[in-house]
């Protein structure tokens, strides 16, 4: 059996690159991208410690029941999300993050 | 080396591996593609981990309905003419905050955590999706409701986002 340490080191470097991809990339559906690699990098997690867990409590599938939850607020948020980025390049003509600076005084 | 652990290195670094082609890929379309085949590593960890529903949902819902509505937009935006932008003005603190996340992170994973075995008992069979199915529609029933409610308002708010205004009409 792998080491539970080994998955949970993948759940970190998953979560490190999908910041990191936010603080990279301009184009704003990439860093949009990027979040969803930390969603589920944090959602491995979940299911790492549901598994490490799962012989001593009570209910067994809190951690899993928690990550389908996290899949559907996920959903949720790419719909209105890229519904928001839509109406920005009708508006702009570009989605790169840095030109959207118009709240800068 | 026992064959999980191969299995477990392969799927890692296939995960890795392609988290870093979205990354530095020069197109949106590349991108969103290595995110697909990142989506599908993570759901063979699921299936490893004992919660075949939880990948199964991962597969449909991450890389079926989220990629191909991430897909839909970079056509329609015609994104995929936007060149590389990478800021490699700020790359150098960029990848120095990376990797100090990584490192603090490994530590205390690797130092810190007393735990460093997964047990072995409660398998896969207790996991079945049955079981997870009483559990979320009897402890868990008013959360499930709200995260329909929740999908209904993502999707109204989404089509009043983007729906086109007419010229003269009331809007």
């Amino acid at each position: 059996m792998v080491p539970l340490n080994y998955y949970l080191a993948l759940s970190a470097i998953l979560f490190s690159m999908g910041a990191l991809g936010i603080l990279i990339r301009r184009n704003s559906l990439i860093i949009f991208m990027s979040v969803e690699l930390m969603l589920n990098a944090a959602n491995l997690s979940f299911v790492i410690f549901a598994r490490q867990w799962a012989a001593n409590s009570a209910s067994v599938f809190n951690g899993q029941i928690f990550v389908f939850f996290v899949m559907t607020v996920a959903a949720a948020e790419v719909a209105v999300g890229l519904a928001l980025i839509v109406v920005i390049f009708r508006s702009h003509q570009s989605i790169d993050i840095d030109q959207l600076n118009n709240l800068k005084g | 080396m026992t064959g999980e652990l191969i299995l477990f290195l392969i799927l890692a670094l296939t995960a890795i591996a392609s988290a870093a082609g979205m990354l530095l890929s020069r197109h949106a379309v590349y991108a969103a593609l290595y995110l697909v085949l990142n989506f599908a590593t993570v759901a063979v960890f699921y299936l490893i981990l004992g919660s075949p529903f939880i990948a199964l949902a991962q597969v449909s819902v991450y890389g079926g309905a989220i990629m191909v509505l991430f897909l839909f937009v970079i056509m329609l935006l015609g994104a995929e003419q936007i060149p590389a932008e990478i800021k490699w003005k700020n790359i150098l603190p960029a990848v120095i905050l990376g990797l100090a996340l990584v490192g603090q992170t490994l530590y205390l994973v690797f130092q810190k955590i007393a735990f460093s075995n997964l047990p072995l008992e409660n398998s896969v069979a207790e996991a079945n999706p049955t079981h997870l199915a009483k559990s979320l529609f009897s402890t868990y029933l008013l959360p499930f409701e709200i995260t329909s409610i929740l999908l209904l308002v993502a999707m109204v708010g989404a089509i009043v986002l983007t729906k086109q205004e007419k010229k003269g009409g009331r809007g």
